[in-house]
């Protein structure tokens, strides 16, 4: 007799926090035999910022790609929210129940200008219909320009997003996901090819997002992390290896092995 | 003025609309006076032989704005437009051989001819309906739009993109040429439909029906680059161009990409359906000659010459290429298919923007030449 197990009463059996918004447990992804996530648990609160370090290839965007349905997990659940199943979705689904994602690359679309760029992103209808009949509001372009002016590209405005430098795109980016007005924002190396400069304004951006929205940062540049000024998790072959503030991280003797061990 | 009239008025530049303008005064106007109204044996006459080629190439001017709609806008290059296009021709084929009534070789009330000959008893069922002009009108978009529906849910749903998808609509207009070629599929087999006599009453071997014919095309013509103009200055517009250009980001910021190529994937079919529709009755037959992929290929060949992304150079490109066809095939028909390769190669290689990429260069030179110009006066 093999009768199916009773579906697991999600509060009872994972004591899910209110606070809780992003909730990995058990997650892992094999590619080709290669164990990219190896039974990662993993919870973000609401209104939390939170760095993710680690080295190449510890996992960090395998779990971005998880949580932002592009890979589906081999094992493990991912909640969101309300506990949302967001295995069971598409990227499409995810980005409009609210999770926003920068990518390690910055993309954005080279022939639009930078003006149309957010605009594309500002949070809004987006059924197909409506978007052949869309009208962009007064409303809705003075808070394109507000985010303009909060990137630092109110100059750029009618360019071409192809036009920009590297930090700029970077910037644009940042801005386009501010203006998709998510609750969790995923940022993948968002100050990498910047210059000191640069790095310093994005840490006072992302200091001012935070205060509104719930964030993880990946992140290489340690420096960049301390100055971040939150909870860390330190990923390693697929799986976390420690958490808590960047002090105590510092002197964890695992971390220590990890990146300076090789 | 109303929001639509504005919104209209918008679509264009000022000097766009003066060329738009221009342009429809020229095909709608000087054509016909010059074919109706201006006697046969004076120097400026325009031969109705003329004004139906040149509505043959205002229907393919069509079918390249709807290839250009999902190529340059959306970067959906599909190699199988041609099935569209013979789609819509064979729902206006349907109708005009409804239209022979008892004219046929056979003199039979119902069927047509090559029915008879196939000692067929009656109507197939999928032939109902097509004795009247407007059911006929609404398949030559339906069907177009709902193959192109199905077609490309299966592909855009599995997220088959660029040359993969090219391949099977390739494939797909290649089934479709098989298909037709059947004499049970009951379209007429390897001949097709013909022998066509009149439509909506009118005689279709009459001087004025076949300006008549050239009319309704330049007017679908025009009605359709404005259609298209207002899909891709929406914010749709800009949605199938982030797809062209980074299809997975789109995904990541909530919009479904496969509605947004669905949606504009089937629209360009059934534009490209009323282009078939409209070149048959002036060319007189269809048959399966049309779902040739080597045809297929060559509206994408229109539409880089023209310029893609673009939608006027695209419809450009189509009446020159068709009208440098023309001569060519005229003169020394062996050198065509060759001056065609010829073409498209030196188009990717020296013009990748098409003409009108070339006019645009020439013109910002111009402009900076200009400038400089009266700059120099300045200083002086």
């Amino acid at each position: 007799m093999s009768l199916p197990d009773p579906a697991p009463d999600f509060p009872e059996a994972h004591h899910i926090a209110p606070e809780t918004l992003l909730y990995l447990d058990g997650v892992s992804v094999s590619f080709d035999g290669f164990r990219a996530l190896n039974s990662l648990s993993l919870i973000i609160d609401r209104g939390e910022m939170r760095a993710i370090i680690g080295p190449n290839g510890a996992g960090k965007t395998t779990m971005m790609d998880v949580v932002t349905g592009r890979t589906r997990p081999d094992h493990g659940e991912v909640l969101f929210a309300d506990r949302i199943d967001l295995t069971a979705l598409n990227e499409t689904e995810i980005a409009n129940l609210g999770i926003g994602r920068k990518f390690q690359k910055p993309t954005v679309f080279e022939n639009l200008t930078v003006f149309e760029n957010l605009s594309l992103a500002l949070k809004a209808d987006r059924r197909i219909l409506f978007t052949l009949f869309a009208r962009i509001s007064a409303e809705q372009t003075g808070r394109i320009e507000q985010a303009l002016e909060t990137i630092r590209l109110t100059a750029q405005r009618d360019r071409a997003a192809g036009d920009l430098s590297h930090g700029q795109k970077q910037w644009l980016e940042i801005g386009m996901l501010l203006i998709q007005e998510p609750d969790l924002m995923l940022l993948d190396e968002p100050v990498a090819g910047m210059t000191d400069a640069e790095t310093e304004q994005t840490v006072e951006l992302l200091h001012e997002i935070s205060s509104t929205h719930s964030l993880v940062v990946v992140e290489h540049d340690m420096n960049f992390v301390r100055d971040l000024d939150c909870r860390v998790t330190v990923l390693d072959e697929g799986q976390v290896i420690a958490e808590g503030p960047m002090d105590a991280i510092q002197s964890d003797p695992r971390v220590i092995e990890v990146y300076l061990g090789r | 003025m109303g929001p639509l009239s504005s919104r209209l008025f918008a679509l264009e530049s000022r000097r766009g609309w003066t060329v738009f303008m221009g342009l429809a005064a020229m095909l709608m106007l000087v054509v016909p006076v010059l074919n109706l109204a201006v006697p046969p044996d004076s120097w400026l006459h325009v031969p109705t032989f003329w004004v139906t080629t040149l509505g043959k190439f205002l229907c393919f001017a069509m079918l390249a704005l709807a290839l250009d709609l999902i190529w340059g806008y959306a970067g959906i290059l599909s190699l199988g437009h041609g099935a569209f296009f013979g789609l819509g021709g064979y729902a206006m084929g349907m109708y005009l051989m409804r239209q022979i009534g008892e004219r046929g070789v056979y003199g039979h009330p119902e069927l047509p001819d090559f029915m008879v000959f196939l000692d067929w008893k009656e109507l197939p069922w999928y032939w109902f309906g097509f004795d009247h002009f407007a059911f006929a009108v609404l398949m030559a978009m339906l069907v177009p739009g709902a193959l192109a529906f199905v077609f490309g849910w299966l592909a855009f749903r599995s997220r088959i993109t660029g040359v993969y998808f090219s391949i099977i609509s390739q494939a797909m207009v290649f089934a479709m040429m098989l298909a037709f070629f059947r004499n049970e599929m009951g379209f007429g087999g390897n001949n097709g439909l013909t022998d066509f006599k009149d439509l909506l009453g009118f005689d279709l071997s009459a001087s004025t029906t076949k300006v008549g014919l050239y009319l309704a095309s330049a007017l679908m013509l025009g009605l359709m680059y404005l259609l298209c103009r207002y899909v891709v200055t929406s914010k749709l517009g800009r949605v199938l161009i982030a797809v062209r250009d980074a299809e997975s980001r789109v995904r990541f910021l909530g919009y479904s990409v496969t509605r947004a190529k669905l949606f504009v994937f089937t629209l360009s079919a059934m534009l490209a359906g009323i282009a078939g529709a409209l070149y048959v009755p002036q060319v007189g037959i269809i048959n399966p000659g049309e779902f040739t992929p080597a045809k297929s290929i060559e509206i994408a060949i229109w539409v880089a010459v023209g310029g893609r992304g673009t939608l006027f150079g695209a419809a450009a490109g189509a009446v020159a290429v068709n009208g440098a066809k023309s001569l060519l095939t005229g003169i020394a028909p062996e050198i065509w298919l060759f001056f065609l390769g010829a073409l498209f190669i030196l188009v990717t290689l020296l013009m990748p923007r098409g003409l009108v990429g070339v006019v645009r260069q020439w013109r910002e030179r111009r402009a900076i030449a200009k400038t400089s110009r009266s700059d120099s006066h300045v200083s002086a």
